[in-house]
């Protein structure tokens, strides 16, 4: 499933500045690592060593944060929007 | 065509007219009867009847569906003696109003008889010229404009989001503004802190904000705290706020503030800020998620940069500490739909808004397992 992924500011350093990137993959999980295929380190960012969503980044599928569905193995179905978005402290 | 008396009398055979002994019971034995004082505010600044709203002859028929919308409802109209109230309801029935009656003897009566009535607390002159673009909005009015002039708002930071935030409140009318900050204003803030002007750098920015609140409304008290929250000292603070803006600058803070709110109750106005991107949440313990929902951890410090190191756009606070303003004064007075259990993110890049839902973690370290303050024991320690 090619789908639209919402990269955040602090993520951009990977996507050439872009700030919407398409990816394909059946589950969250399979889309962060095709990200990280065409966008080497950004994994690295969004997951832990172990391979789990780091507890500082939210991913939401539509309006939906992955957390309260089936986290990384949630499903992605066809025309879905993926957005990606880090805890931020400035003020 | 009647005189004043004839139709008077005229009306008086239409209107029902129960007197202020049967109201009085009725209202003891819990029936669902709206008060509608029609009198004028100098009037009911010496006494209302209690429960009743207060609607003047001016503006009677342009607002009577703000106050009273369900036209099925029983309606009792008061004024000082009984005549004014006959022609008010009157005016209710002609415009679809199914139950209405006129008080007999009014609040005169009604005091006579050594019945309950209170006495309300009023805008005085000055603050009704002040606020009357408020005061004229139905969500708003006289009675929610004495909702801000009553509350207590928290803003930590004095910074980015601070400063629109202080400003829009002291105009607002929040009688209490509390500012925690130990920072003094410095040349590289100015280009997005606007409470603060070049005159200033130096200056502890509380006590800048406070000297610019003062300016824009002498009404409004101004606490100071001029040290950094930390777990010894945040209960002690927000326990005497009604509402906190969380304007911080970083994550320890952020999670000092959360983890404190909660078991106090506190609703936390949540505002931050990258580069060109900020977000807004409202967290209301027992309502909705709270911050650690949201986020269950800091990032460590190397991936999470600083305004000071990787920049921000000077407008970009403006925005969301308005929202953040915005989001107070729902809180404060009671009207609208907050940000509870909903994220607003905003990207000034290509201006758009985006929002998605911030759903409550039942496994949520701080408000996972904690009820709000009525049923737990008063001074519930912060789990810092």
């Amino acid at each position: 499933m090619s789908v639209t992924v919402r990269i955040p500011t602090q993520l951009r350093t990977f996507t050439e500045g872009a700030s919407e990137v398409e990816a394909s993959g059946a589950t969250i999980g399979d889309l962060v690592t095709e990200l990280g295929r065409r966008h080497p380190g950004i994994t690295e960012r969004i997951v832990d060593e172990a391979g789990a969503l780091r507890r500082f980044v939210n991913i939401y599928l539509d309006e939906e944060d992955v957390r309260f569905l089936k986290n990384l193995e949630t499903e992605v179905p066809e025309g879905a929007k993926v957005s990606i978005i880090p805890a931020v402290a400035g003020g | 065509m009647a005189n004043f008396r004839e139709l008077l009398k005229q009306l008086k055979q239409e209107i029902d007219e129960p007197t202020a002994e049967v109201v009085r019971a009725r209202l003891e034995a819990g029936e669902p009867l709206r008060l509608l004082d029609v009198r004028e505010d100098d009037e009911v600044a010496g006494g209302i009847l209690p429960g009743a709203a207060h609607l003047s002859r001016a503006h009677f028929e342009s607002r009577i569906e703000d106050v009273v919308p369900d036209k099925n409802s029983e309606v009792v109209v008061y004024c000082a003696s009984g005549v004014r109230s006959v022609f008010s309801a009157k005016t209710l029935k002609d415009l679809g109003y199914t139950n209405v009656s006129s008080m007999a003897g009014g609040f005169n009566r009604w005091r006579d008889l050594g019945f309950d009535f209170s006495v309300p607390r009023m805008l005085d002159a000055s603050e009704r010229e002040r606020y009357a673009r408020h005061i004229i909005l139905p969500q708003v009015g006289e009675e929610g404009q004495l909702k801000l002039l009553d509350s207590k708002v928290l803003v930590i930071g004095a910074g980015g989001l601070g400063s629109p935030a202080l400003l829009y409140l002291a105009a607002a009318g929040v009688g209490t503004i509390g500012i925690i900050d130990n920072d003094v204003v410095d040349d590289s803030n100015l280009q997005r802190q606007v409470i603060h002007s070049t005159d200033r750098i130096g200056v502890l920015k509380a006590e800048s904000a406070k000297q610019t609140i003062k300016g824009i409304n002498p009404d409004v008290n101004v606490e100071i705290h001029a040290f950094r929250l930390d777990a010894s000292n945040v209960t002690e603070v927000i326990s005497q706020y009604d509402v906190i803006v969380d304007g911080t600058d970083n994550f320890d803070t952020r999670y000092i503030v959360n983890d404190a709110a909660v078991p106090l109750g506190k609703p936390v106005i949540h505002g931050s800020i990258f580069r060109f991107e900020g977000m807004v949440s409202t967290f209301v313990p027992g309502d909705g998620p709270c911050y650690r929902c949201l986020y269950p951890e800091a990032p460590p410090p190397e991936l999470a940069p600083s305004c000071s190191e990787a920049g921000v756009l000077g407008v970009l606070p403006g925005i969301v500490g308005s929202l953040q303003a915005n989001e107070a004064l729902k809180l404060l007075i009671g009207y609208g739909d907050p940000l509870v259990g909903r994220l607003l993110t905003f990207d000034a890049q290509s201006t758009r808004f985006a929002e998605v839902k911030v759903r409550k973690d039942p496994h949520c370290s701080v408000c996972g397992d904690v009820q709000v303050p009525e049923t737990v024991p008063a001074a519930a320690p912060a789990t810092v």
